[in-house]
């Protein structure tokens, strides 16, 4: 297929506020490593952060800091010192790329932010494995690294429907982690703070939900590519008042576009949903090998999953623990398949993209038949393309631009 | 007498093929060299091979397509491209319009496509980032046993029995095979074994429907390995008169397209 010539990329206005408050994050995470008063909690992305910051820990998400490895492309140089060590190159790359920067004393902190070597030295690590089992491999060696404490939630997995009894489970976890952490921090657990918390997590993923919806619109205003950027403050910044700030001029500049007529691609003629995680270190050849295309990704389970609509202030505990387990990853193919079956019927897709991710199993929803069954019940084509989060020794730039274009072309011919 | 050509550019990862059709779609003239590491020069010797092949000249070229992983490679010729995926699918059903299922097995990819009825891509899948299966495993064996690619097949039409290899992994089959040769295996049965082992990992990629079509250069060069995919799915295939030139073909169709609507 021939690529025309490559449209402008189009830059959302509100990214230099993005950048500002992520960049605050990083300072003040800086400073409360340095301070001899503040605590400094790791916590899995999909951990127990509104327990954290209700306790004042300053919360440092490794997870961010693997896919900044990731986009920065330094991880593949990385893997390969956490492999040395034993850890394989079959698992997480995010896993193998930060211990591997630990290692090697590197940092892309360092990097784009004048005065930091790194992340910040923790007190406490704190992990729900509802995302998988490499979260807490990961943050157990960390933990006798560095000789803190590492706890957290071992949470069900593969369940269709959040039951009570699955919720009561997590509740009692979370509220197992409090006596470690307030020991820690310190300080007691303060429930008014929890539900204030809470009420600003509740709040940020709505605005997040909003803002993903907007490419419900046709054209869509922005992309999946555009989405791995700005759900920045929805992961590390949850909680606090800078991410709804952001999330509120980020929803009104999009909604301008819609109003406007301006799309994310230039004259998109094909609505992509992408299942599975980025490839971190190749986010502009795709974004632009699709904008070329006239395709556009537009939608995707992955920063969809920073939607948490169980949060409840009246019920902080609780509701986080329903909110953690509603997360999509953690859940069954029936749930997994009704779910993507809504998107695809939501943002009006014409065809599917899974990305099989060497190293993320648990992000790889193309290896139990799922392509297969979706493609039979709703007749929409997919693809699924091998690569990696992390790991570009993973990837075969020619093969996706092989395979995307040959899809892209099937699409076409259906028209 | 001059005419008006139309050419299909498939620039592998293994081989280059250049096909040159007439303005019905019918094969006048080809050519297929390695690759190698000048894509342009060997791109300029098929052409030239296949336009005096066809008796033609460059100036009876009415419109070029190019395909295979070098086809940005040949902007030279043509500034159009398709995907081999495509150019396999558009090949193939020109010789066989109905509803096919396309197994191509090149030196570096495979290829499962179907078609339906129309000739319409219903869904196709190439392998992933791994040789076994593909014509570059059958190099590495006969570079393993130091056989020459072209006795690959006689040998392994002599077989009495077959040696099934266990490993998907290529230097895992090679390992295998090594052993196998330190037991005293016949040679004949082990490439049989090796063929066996390259079907299998092609049929694993997909399931088919009923009418099944081969291309690509290893079935071209090699009758009994196709005789071999008859056996294992129980039925008859379909060949094009030249099925390494398939995807060469079908770019080909593609560029009288675009001379007639405008495409590709």
């Amino acid at each position: 297929m021939a690529q025309e010539k490559q449209p402008q990329r189009k830059k959302i206005e509100a990214t230099g506020q993005m950048m500002k408050i992520m960049s605050d994050y990083f300072y003040d995470l800086n400073d409360a490593a340095k301070s001899d008063t503040r605590k400094v909690a790791w916590c899995t992305s999909v951990g127990p952060a509104e327990l954290l910051r209700a306790m004042g820990f300053a919360v440092h998400f490794p997870e961010n800091h693997a896919a900044m490895l990731g986009a920065t492309r330094m991880a593949t140089e990385l893997i390969p010192e956490a492999n040395t060590i034993g850890y394989s190159p079959d698992i997480c790359s995010y896993l193998t790329a930060d211990i591997g920067a630990y290692l090697k004393g590197v940092s892309p902190l360092a990097k784009a932010y004048p005065g930091i070597e790194g992340p910040p030295r923790p007190d406490v690590l704190v992990y729900n494995t509802n995302q998988c089992r490499d979260v807490q491999d990961w943050f157990s060696w960390y933990a006798k690294e560095l000789d803190v404490p590492c706890i957290g939630i071992t949470s069900p997995k593969n369940f269709t429907d959040v039951s009570d009894i699955l919720i009561d489970d997590v509740t009692q976890q979370i509220e197992a982690l409090i006596p470690t952490l307030e020991k820690v921090a310190g300080q007691k657990l303060d429930m008014q703070r929890l539900s204030e918390i809470v009420a600003l997590s509740r709040e940020c993923t709505e605005l997040w939900r909003q803002v993903l919806e907007t490419a419900a619109a046709a054209p869509a205003p922005l992309s999946f590519f555009d989405g791995t950027i700005h759900m920045g403050p929805a992961v590390v910044l949850r909680g606090t008042p800078q991410a709804v700030d952001y999330y509120q001029q980020l929803l009104s500049e999009l909604q301008q576009r819609i109003t406007d007529g301006v799309g994310a691609v230039d004259g998109e003629q094909h609505r992509i949903y992408w299942e599975g995680m980025p490839v971190w270190g190749r986010l502009r050849q795709h974004s632009e090998l699709f904008s070329g295309l006239h395709a556009n990704v537009l939608v995707s389970t992955y920063c969809s999953s920073w939607i948490f609509p169980d949060f409840d202030a009246n019920d902080p505990i609780r509701s986080m623990a329903k909110a953690y387990l509603g997360l999509f990853i953690v859940r069954s193919d029936t749930y997994k398949e009704k779910y993507i079956k809504e998107m695809l019927e939501k943002f009006h897709i014409d065809g599917i993209i899974y990305h099989d991710a060497k190293t993320c199993p648990c992000n790889s929803n193309s290896r139990y038949g799922m392509p297969q069954r979706l493609e039979q019940e709703t007749g929409i084509p997919s693809l699924v393309i091998s690569g990696d989060l992390n790991d570009l020794r993973c990837v075969s730039d020619e093969q996706t631009r092989t395979n995307v274009e040959a899809f892209i072309e099937q699409l076409e011919e259906r028209r | 007498m001059a005419q008006p050509v139309y050419v299909g550019l498939d620039m592998g990862a293994s081989r280059t093929k250049v096909a040159v059709i007439d303005r019905h779609g019918a094969l006048l003239g080809h050519a297929a060299k390695k690759s190698g590491i000048d894509f342009a020069a060997t791109a300029e010797f098929c052409l030239d091979t296949s336009l005096a092949l066809a008796g033609v000249n460059r100036s009876d070229i009415v419109d070029a397509v190019a395909t295979g992983y070098g086809r940005n490679n040949v902007a030279f010729i043509t500034d159009k491209s398709k995907t081999e995926i495509g150019c396999h699918a558009k090949g193939c059903y020109h010789h066989f319009s109905e509803a096919i299922t396309i197994i191509d097995i090149g030196g570096q990819d495979n290829k499962i496509i179907k078609l339906n009825a129309k000739g319409q891509r219903d869904s196709f899948k190439m392998n992933r980032k791994c040789a076994a299966g593909t014509g570059a495993f059958l190099e590495e064996m006969s570079s393993r046993l130091d056989i020459p690619l072209d006795e690959m097949n006689t040998l392994a039409s002599q077989a009495t029995e077959m040696i099934k290899l266990g490993s998907y992994c290529t230097v895992f089959s090679a390992t295998e095979v090594l052993e196998n040769i330190r037991h005293g295996k016949p040679v004949a049965d082990i490439i049989k074994g090796i063929f066996y082992s390259m079907i299998q990992r092609v049929l694993e990629m997909d399931s088919l429907t009923e009418k099944v079509v081969l291309s690509g250069g290893v079935v071209a060069h090699n009758p009994y390995l196709v005789e071999m995919v008859e056996e294992m799915i129980g039925r008859p295939v379909l060949i094009p008169k030249f099925p390494q030139l398939t995807g060469a073909h079908g770019a080909a169709l593609y560029a009288l397209d675009a001379a007639t609507t405008g495409g590709p």
